[in-house]
């Protein structure tokens, strides 16, 4: 497959179409990808090893923190799995605002897409527009749970925020403005000839693929897979409450788009539900601080797919493993197979579709051996001892500062 | 001699064609700014932009051909300012005119994009080869039809002079209307010669970074983005010129303000096509270009070539 006229083009680690360091070598013949390379991993936190040296409440603030835009989704899942193996059984109304918030997330989240989806191919008019609506919601959120992101409103045995009827009348009015502008771009999606052309017939995945790369969420949704944690296994407050699991048979970015719009809708009539059906009662039950051994797995429909935790505890207020699989590392395998006899220029569209959250997905860090060339696994204190020997060189010393600080705290 | 190097340094060539460049990309910036609902620059943003890009350290890639690099700019900028010496503005005739000046102006008028491209493959980055190679094969989809709708109103006024068909046009009043196909084509592909969206292909921020301008800092960019201006003016002003043939014998300050007025017509029409398509793909623009655009401009051609024959003896 080697011609002379093919192109490398690296997009990432650094690029003005990625909002997250990754890397995509493509190779171009003309302005037609012929391969694709993705390379994950520039953006590798520790959190899992990190949450084995804290105690369960801290591991929270900690699992919330593993992506800024579904972190509610991250909690949830997690709390989900330590209560599972406490044996807790938390109160309705927990259940509910649980949801509620879910729901409200789900609303930002998805009209955060839309706008990115619309940067992507150069209608920045559109996401100049969601975002300003986005603003609603996050003012809401900000409202009900103190932080326009990171919300903090779970804990072990149920919600730390009870809402007021002050916040209900709020939410209620939101939805209602939510609603009427989302139609809006539902025209705008089906009438604006530029965005169809854009969006229509891009990043093809059939059904078959999709099940074979196990893509989740919304991508395998628009592929006309039935497949949302939120009815095939229900957790929160959705066992009882009405929805649409919706589907679509574009199998393309368009159709991704109209799953996400189709979803908002959906989410305003869940937040009206939630609202209408609030049951009354405590927000919380009392959670033993040492979790008994066990182990268990949740899962949790996230607003870019299927969130899955497990959490393995040995009897003591710490865990002994906690494992992360974010909805992105399902859907990332899907992405090459979406990007190849594409053309560059869809290149972004169809990565976003996806709604990558990379940071949430990366879990290693790959080391290029500069004199060999080869790939290599190498220890944290390795590269921990790299990095204050990089900073060495360059003549930028810690180990003062370190002593200062060691000092300060020590007082 | 004063009096020539007075009109093309500073009224009405480079300097003011400058100012009315960034003037007009303010308008651009703001109105685009207010239909997406937010507040946009103030006035003097795309001034302060330039003499802060002047200020700014000139960083030429080890691979890159400097000469090419250098020099790019700089024959952009004249070419386009070159161009505006041509086209009737405010009055029947240009600065300077001759029989065949149509030509010139559209040579001119292409300079800018070579430009574009010679400086994109010289800088030897990816991006900016792509973006290059982008600019060239969007030029030979949106030339075509632009000349061919600029041909068939020079056929109805039998010249290829611009200035010589503003006097025709001027004598016949109502002809304009019969060139409003052309009009309409003309415009789209000023869009494509522009590189504005739906046609921003070449420099599409989300694919290749800046495209042929990603190596571009300093000076160098500045001069490049003022190129940028100073051709939306020309192109405006030549479309301008060539459909909207009216007011121009009605003196000297009140023609410079409609001329104005058209300008900023233009503009906004410009400003709101950026507000309400996305970026079209190259293969697209390409087909919408040679499939609807080029049929449709011949076919003002045969208009202007049987009103020719029917009401010009």
């Amino acid at each position: 497959m080697n011609n002379p006229g093919d192109v490398k083009i690296p997009i990432g680690p650094q690029h003005p179409a990625l909002k997250e360091p990754e890397s995509f070598l493509l190779t171009l013949r003309g302005e037609k990808i012929t391969s694709v390379n993705i390379k994950i991993g520039y953006n590798h936190r520790g959190i899992e090893k990190a949450c084995e040296d804290r105690t369960y409440i801290q591991d929270l603030y900690l699992i919330e923190r593993i992506c800024g835009i579904c972190s509610h989704s991250h909690s949830t899942c997690f709390v989900q799995a330590v209560e599972e193996i406490a044996g807790l059984e938390i109160p309705r109304r927990a259940k509910y605002l649980r949801t509620f918030i879910a729901e409200l997330e789900r609303i930002h989240s998805h009209l955060l897409w839309l706008g990115v989806a619309g940067h992507e191919i150069g209608f920045d008019t559109l996401l100049m527009y969601t975002w300003r609506d986005r603003e609603i919601v996050m003012d809401l959120l900000a409202a009900i749970t103190g932080n326009r992101v990171n919300y903090g409103i779970n804990t072990i045995g149920g919600v730390r925020r009870d809402i007021n009827a002050g916040h209900i009348d709020a939410s209620l009015k939101a939805m209602d403005i939510l609603e009427e502008r989302t139609k809006y771009y539902v025209g705008i999606a089906q009438e604006e000839i530029t965005l169809k052309k854009r969006l229509s017939g891009v990043g093809k995945l059939s059904y078959d693929d999709a099940l074979r790369l196990g893509a989740v969420g919304p991508t395998a949704r628009a592929s006309g897979v039935a497949r949302d944690v939120r009815k095939n296994d229900p957790y929160a407050a959705y066992t009882e409450i009405d929805f649409d699991l919706i589907t679509d048979d574009h199998c393309d970015v368009y159709g991704r788009t109209v799953v996400r719009l189709k979803e908002l809708l959906q989410a305003y009539k869940i937040v009206r539900e939630v609202l209408k059906n609030l049951p009354d009662g405590p927000i919380t039950v009392k959670a033993p601080r040492k979790i008994p051994a066990g182990e268990a797995v949740s899962r949790y429909e996230a607003p870019r797919g299927e969130d899955l935790h497990y959490v393995k505890s040995n009897g003591t207020e710490k865990p002994d493993r906690v494992k992360v699989r974010a909805p992105t590392l399902a859907n990332i395998q899907a992405v090459s197979h979406m990007l190849e006899d594409g053309y560059l220029a869809d290149m972004p569209i169809v990565v976003a579709a996806i709604d990558p959250c990379f940071s949430c997905t990366d879990r290693m860090i790959s080391m290029h051996n500069c004199g060999t060339r080869k790939e290599e696994i190498v220890s944290w204190e390795f590269v921990h001892a790299k990095g204050i020997e990089w900073y060495r060189n360059k003549g930028i010393d810690f180990s003062q500062l370190n002593k200062k600080l060691h000092s300060m705290m020590n007082k | 001699m004063g009096k020539e190097l007075f009109n093309i340094l500073i009224f009405p060539g480079l300097l003011f064609l400058c100012v009315f460049g960034l003037l007009a990309e303010f308008v651009d910036r703001k109105l685009y700014a207010r239909l997406q609902n937010r507040m946009g620059p103030p006035w003097f943003q795309p001034l302060a932009d330039f003499i802060k890009l002047l200020g700014k350290e000139d960083v030429i890639p080890t691979e890159a051909d400097t000469a090419v690099f250098k020099l790019m700019p700089v024959v952009a900028l004249s070419a386009a300012v070159a161009a505006f010496f041509y086209i009737p503005l405010w009055g029947t005739h240009a600065l300077y005119y001759f029989s065949g000046d149509i030509i010139v102006v559209l040579y001119l008028l292409l300079v800018p994009t070579l430009c574009f491209f010679l400086g994109g493959w010289y800088s030897r980055s990816v991006y900016s080869m792509i973006g290059a190679v982008r600019s060239l094969t969007q030029l030979f989809a949106y030339e075509v039809p632009l000349f061919m709708c600029i041909l068939a109103a020079s056929l109805l006024a039998n010249t290829w002079s611009l200035s010589e068909m503003a006097v025709f046009y001027g004598r016949h009043p109502g002809y304009w209307i019969f060139n409003s196909l052309g009009f309409v084509i003309a415009f789209i592909s000023l869009l494509g010669k522009l590189e504005k969206v739906p046609f921003d292909i070449p420099e599409a921020e989300t694919e290749i970074v800046a495209g042929s301008f990603t190596e571009y800092s300093g000076r160098l960019f500045a001069f490049f983005r003022m190129t940028i201006d100073v051709e939306l003016v020309v192109g405006a002003s030549l479309i301008a010129a060539v459909f909207l043939p009216f007011g121009l014998g009605v003196g000297q300050q009140l023609g410079f303000v409609v001329y104005l007025l058209k300008v900023f017509l233009l503009m906004a029409l410009i400003s709101l096509s950026r507000t309400i398509f996305a970026r079209l793909r190259i293969d697209q623009m390409i087909n919408l270009c040679w499939k609807y655009l080029a049929p449709l401009a011949f076919l003002q051609v045969l208009i202007s070539l049987i009103i020719k024959w029917v009401l010009v003896k």
